[in-house]
């Protein structure tokens, strides 16, 4: 069986701070990471190749430091790292990076056939979760989102079977292979990396694609094959109101009282 | 190039606003109403009617409350195989419609369904997608949608336009926008049309569907909302936001950072990675008031701020701020809401 899995490195969000003063990020020192429900897509990914054999290769694209977040995936126990990565690619919108993506997956595929794709449900920094189901498009292939449980892998029928997180319940889905699917965080515990695995990372060298090793349409990929353009960056608009109620530190229970009063009296709750 | 070019010149072909309108088993997500709401100021600015695109299978009945909703026209493709959602077929049945009708906006819920299906559509149709707008607009110049969103983790709004392809699209989050006044007895009209899809072609089927109301925090209906943040410390103290909830008859929210802790469930976690709320009465406390967190709140009715940093980021969108140590105002507030209230209170 050969899993491909698409990572992406994103900043890490918990450790993102706003300077109170000036109200803007403050980015110094916020180390990168694999983007969180990406990892769990690795390890679902070894873990369909300790059941049934075969391989898992990673796919990236980003800068040329991105290649951290495929050494990490070799370290989870991915076997092969590509890193697609060209200044020409720079301001690709999600159209735009599905398309890129999806043709690095044509030419894996054609050096051995894909059956399984995995990503994260979503990116942490941009959050769209719109590149999963632009590469399955691309590829004609069927897509299940949200995926949470891996029920049963049918490689000879070419069928798949799981369990989707929907709002306020589940469903179980089959689907034939190949497939796409985006992943939850439960849908399994990441482990430690074996210290054979982190010794390949280690020395792992990660395979580069640019433009001219991916059959690309230069209109459809950067800036200009990007549909989608940002007209205007501004801080968020701030709100009417503010109050500061006095009192807080030296007597909490005056100022309870105070802030029951006003609710009160705004009709938001009712007074015995 | 020339392709570019072309696209540039059918631009006017384009005309009206769309909205999907999203229902599980014949009942309709709030969403699409609030959409309908947003909709019809946009429809207005551009001059143009307001459509909706109604998918599934015995959901005629909709289409009238799209209506009094603020529809005019309702596009409705009524087919078995559309009984269950499954992304191919519905995919396949709103790139139809819209290669057809040519709509020049179309939006979406920012749901799990509308997620899942508006990537495909826009990829298909090769258009540009915004996802998650917490304001849209009509340019009065150029006639474009204004899609804004809170941009890539930082503390600003980005206003996203997609000037040469068509239809724009966008998803907004469910309570983002307000729900429209329902209009009873207002009407419109009805197009039906074939979704063309067998179900041999189709490559996924629905096994089994599972409610599980009892697990799922609605946060996003909740009218009292009691959010606790990184400013409690530890994980026991947690327990005076429960108690606070509880003594106001309210639901339990949290900052990403008090996820991250563990101190409790993602259900919980109010902002861009977790739910949109817009209750009556919003309570930020030790919470600092990031906009990831703000985007997810900031249109609540009141918002009550709790910080003993009187420059945090929260004071700035609060109603009405408590400067001071949360560990002595929240058991003063519990213990006066319970008096006032009458509530017990664990
Ligand atoms: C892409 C992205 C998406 C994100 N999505 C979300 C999201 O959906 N939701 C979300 O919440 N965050 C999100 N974040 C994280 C966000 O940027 C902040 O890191 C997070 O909201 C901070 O949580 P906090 O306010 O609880 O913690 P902090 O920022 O650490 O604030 C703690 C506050 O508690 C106050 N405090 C401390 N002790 C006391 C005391 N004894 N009494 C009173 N006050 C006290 C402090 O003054 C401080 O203001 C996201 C970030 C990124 C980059």
């Amino acid at each position: 069986m050969h899993a491909v899995v698409f990572v992406k490195q994103v900043p890490d969000s918990t450790e993102v701070r706003i300077d109170p003063r000036t109200n803007t990020l403050m980015r110094e020192g916020v180390p990168s990471i694999i983007n969180p429900y990406d990892a769990h897509a690795v390890e679902e990914a070894v873990r369909l190749k300790e059941r049934f054999g075969g391989k898992v290769t990673v796919i990236s694209m980003g800068p040329p430091q991105a290649r951290e977040v495929l050494k990490r995936s070799i370290s989870f126990g991915a076997d092969v790292g590509v890193l697609v990565t060209d200044r020409a690619f720079g301001g690709s919108d999600t159209l735009a990076t599905s398309y890129i993506l999806s043709q690095a997956l044509r030419k894996v595929a054609e050096q051995e056939p894909v059956d399984i794709v995995l990503a994260g449900k979503q990116a942490i920094d941009g959050d769209t979760a719109q590149v999963g189901p632009g590469i399955a498009t691309r590829m004609g292939w069927p897509q299940l989102t949200y995926v949470m449980n891996i029920i049963s892998v049918d490689p000879d029928k070419r069928e798949i079977v799981v369990e989707r997180k929907l709002e306020g319940g589940k469903e179980i889905v089959k689907a034939r292979l190949p497939v796409l699917l985006t992943v939850e965080k439960g849908i399994n515990e990441l482990r430690y990396a074996t210290f054979p695995n982190l010794l390949r990372a280690a020395r792992y060298e990660v395979t580069m694609w640019g433009k001219d090793q991916l059959a690309v349409d230069p209109g459809k990929i950067g800036l200009k094959g990007s549909p989608t353009t940002v007209g205007r960056i501004f801080p968020p608009p701030p709100r009417e109101g503010g109050e500061k109620l006095p009192g807080g530190d030296d007597n909490p229970d005056q100022v309870a009282a105070l802030l029951a009063d006003l609710l009160i009296k705004r009709n938001l709750i009712a007074d015995r | 190039m020339p392709e570019v070019t072309k696209e540039v010149l059918d631009l006017s072909a384009y005309k009206g606003v769309w909205v999907f309108l999203e229902q599980v088993g014949g009942e309709a997500a709030p969403v699409s109403w609030e959409l309908l709401g947003v909709g019809r100021k946009l429809a207005q600015d551009l001059g143009v009617e307001l459509g909706g695109a109604l998918l599934g299978y015995g959901v005629e009945h909709l289409a009238q409350e799209a209506f009094a909703h603020g529809a005019d026209i309702v596009y409705l493709m009524d087919d078995p195989i559309l009984k269950n959602y499954r992304t191919d077929p519905y995919a396949r049945g709103m790139i139809n419609l819209i290669r057809k009708h040519r709509p020049e906006i179309v939006l979406m819920g920012a749901t799990t369904l509308g997620r899942d299906l508006s990537g495909v559509v826009a990829t298909e149709l090769e258009t540009g997608l915004t996802a998650d707008c917490t304001m849209l607009e009509i340019d009065p110049e150029k006639k474009l949608l204004k899609q804004t969103r809170p941009a890539f983790g930082g503390n600003i709004m980005a206003t996203i336009l997609t000037k040469d392809r068509r239809p724009q699209m966008a998803t907004v989050r469910p309570r983002v926008m307000p729900m429209p006044a329902r209009i009873s007895g207002r009407t419109g009209r009805l197009v039906k049309e074939e979704l063309g899809v067998q179900e041999e072609d189709v490559l996924t089927k629905v096994l089994e569907l599972v409610k599980e109301p009892g697990k799922a925090v609605y946060l996003d209906k909740a009218e009292i909302i009691v959010s606790g943040g990184r400013g409690l410390g530890e994980k026991a103290n947690f327990a005076l936001i429960e108690e606070l909830a509880q003594a106001l008859g309210g639901t339990v929210g949290a900052s990403r950072a008090a996820v991250e802790a563990g101190w409790i469930s993602a259900d919980h976690q109010v902002g861009q990675t977790g739910t949109t709320v817009r209750p009556k009465i919003y309570f930020a406390i030790g919470i600092s008031g990031a906009i990831q967190h703000l985007v997810g709140m900031q249109t609540s009715d009141v918002i009550v701020a709790i910080n003993k940093d009187p420059d945090a980021a929260i004071f700035k969108v609060a109603t009405y701020g408590i400067v001071g140590d949360l560990m002595k105002i929240v058991p003063a507030l519990t213990r006066e809401f319970k008096k006032r209230l009458g509530t017990t209170g664990a």
